[in-house]
């Protein structure tokens, strides 16, 4: 039997897959990417951020890492687009553009 | 010694979870299964039960706050019918895919609409194809027999699916029967403690259930699912053998009645099978051999067994008591034709619709059946093979 996410291979039988799907850790959802699913691309302006900290706990994703008290740029492996930071943000800090319009 | 009583089908049900005493119970009323949680609530209240009772909203939060009790290790049970088993759609899916054992007492009642409150099997056969395992009960005292045997059925480290006992509303739900119950202590011992694996409240392994489950895995998980359906057919034996120690009650995937030298037979399911039990013996009587085939265990389905049970019968009528508006007959014909397809073939087979909306089945329409089974045995001629018997016109 096969309980951990790492061990759910593309080649896990039936045999040996967990009963229900349940994975036999917590803390999963890191190791799958969903910044790929993203059509907006939020962005941080730093020079505008007053770290007031309004944003990282309305993040659905934890996609705002927070490291002594202080936001650091977005997580974009894990950053869907949703906007919800772009429009709780009261400094303009934060842009919000398509994703094809981002700089490389 | 077991205790002899008089209860309702709706009672005993209720005195089968006040013994098995479950962690949790969530429940909404919805006739002619309302009853099983007002008795239940009331073991609650007087401190009999140490049951933890959710009062929900609906049904589908009742199906929704059962799976997410019986997934923090809490056995659960519940108990519904019609639309509100319906309601619980959804989540009935979510709880088997889960491979959660949670136990519910279907009293089976007309799925709406038009609307009726009456009974037939229109809901749980709705639900058969739900991944629950479902039993059928004719009688109250199979009702509480099924009931206790569900819990063990269901927890088996084989198969972990949630379980469906089903009963006919009114008919079974609200007579008084003569029954045997258990001692308290006995129910106790045989259901056991639950000890499940895996579990939410477990402190010592954190767990993650219900995880988003992509085509890469998803077909496995169903798979598996559909494994422990196949391993419950030697699980619900084992059940019922160990039962029938303690009670003497002895308990199949089916009921076979007057069968093995029958010359036509009738395939039925719950509280009519009573009726035609009536009428077989008649017949009996007057020396036409006349048998009967009572399904107990619809899902899994007993398909080999039948067929073997049913390989010597000339003509058979499988009674539906739900449509399938596929044009053809019911649920229970399908099943059963397609169970003796290459291994009883030639038997002339009918497939009847009857007692819908809770229209009464009498001794006389049973009758005609068996007398409809005699003509196709002496003239060779079946005629149009799906009927309707006791509706107008």
């Amino acid at each position: 039997m096969r309980g951990k996410a790492k061990e759910m291979t593309p080649e896990v039988t039936w045999q040996e897959i967990t009963p229900g799907g349940t994975i036999y850790e917590t803390g999963n959802a890191e190791g799958y990417k969903t910044g790929d699913w993203r059509s907006m691309r939020p962005i941080w302006i730093e020079e505008k951020c007053t770290q007031c900290m309004l944003c990282p706990p309305v993040c659905p994703d934890t996609a705002i890492p927070v490291k002594d008290s202080k936001r650091l740029d977005f997580d974009y492996d894990h950053c869907k687009g949703c906007g919800v930071c772009f429009k709780v943000c009261p400094f303009d800090a934060i842009d919000f553009i398509k994703e094809e319009d981002k700089e490389e | 010694m077991s205790i002899r009583e008089r209860l309702s089908g709706n009672e005993a049900i209720a005195v089968a979870m006040r013994q098995i005493n479950p962690d949790v119970v969530a429940a909404f009323p919805i006739t002619p299964s309302t009853e099983i949680p007002q008795y239940f609530s009331q073991f609650v209240s007087n401190g009999q039960v140490q049951t933890e009772f959710v009062a929900v909203e609906s049904e589908h939060s009742a199906m929704s706050a059962c799976i997410g009790a019986q997934a923090a290790g809490a056995r659960t049970m519940t108990a519904t019918s019609a639309n509100g088993l319906a309601l619980m759609w959804e989540m009935l899916y979510i709880a088997s895919a889960m491979k959660l054992p949670i136990t519910l007492s279907c009293v089976n009642r007309a799925l709406s609409g038009p609307l009726n409150i009456h009974n037939d099997h229109s809901d749980s056969m709705g639900a058969r194809d739900s991944g629950w395992i479902q039993l059928y009960s004719e009688t109250n005292q199979e009702a509480y027999d099924n009931l206790l045997q569900a819990i063990r059925i269901a927890e088996h480290k084989d198969v972990l699916l949630p379980v469906m006992v089903c009963q006919d509303g009114f008919i079974t739900s609200h007579a008084v029967e003569n029954i045997e119950l258990l001692e308290d202590d006995k129910v106790k011992e045989f259901v056991g403690e639950y000890k499940p694996d895996h579990y939410l409240l477990n402190h010592k392994e954190p767990i993650a259930v219900g995880p988003l489950d992509l085509p890469a895995h998803c077909f496995e998980h169903k798979r598996e699912q559909a494994q422990s359906m196949i391993n419950a057919k030697k699980v619900i034996l084992e059940a019922a053998k160990e039962f029938e120690k303690l009670t003497g009650r002895k308990y199949e995937y089916f009921e076979k009645y007057n069968l093995d030298d029958a010359e036509i037979a009738i395939v039925i399911i719950n509280s009519s099978a009573g009726t035609a039990k009536t009428v077989a013996d008649k017949l009996r009587d007057n020396g036409i051999k006349a048998g009967l085939l009572k399904i107990r265990m619809f899902r899994p389905f007993p398909a080999d067994e039948i067929a073997e049970a049913l390989k010597n019968v000339k003509a058979l009528a499988v009674m539906d008591k739900a449509e399938s508006y596929s044009a053809m007959g019911g649920p229970v014909g399908a099943e059963v034709k397609s169970a003796l397809y290459g291994k009883a073939d030639g038997i002339k087979v009918l497939n009847y619709i009857y007692g819908l909306g809770g229209r009464d089945v009498r001794a006389d329409d049973i009758e005609e059946v068996y007398n409809s089974l005699m003509y196709i045995v002496k003239t060779g001629q079946i005629g149009e093979t799906y009927r309707y018997i006791g509706v107008r016109g």
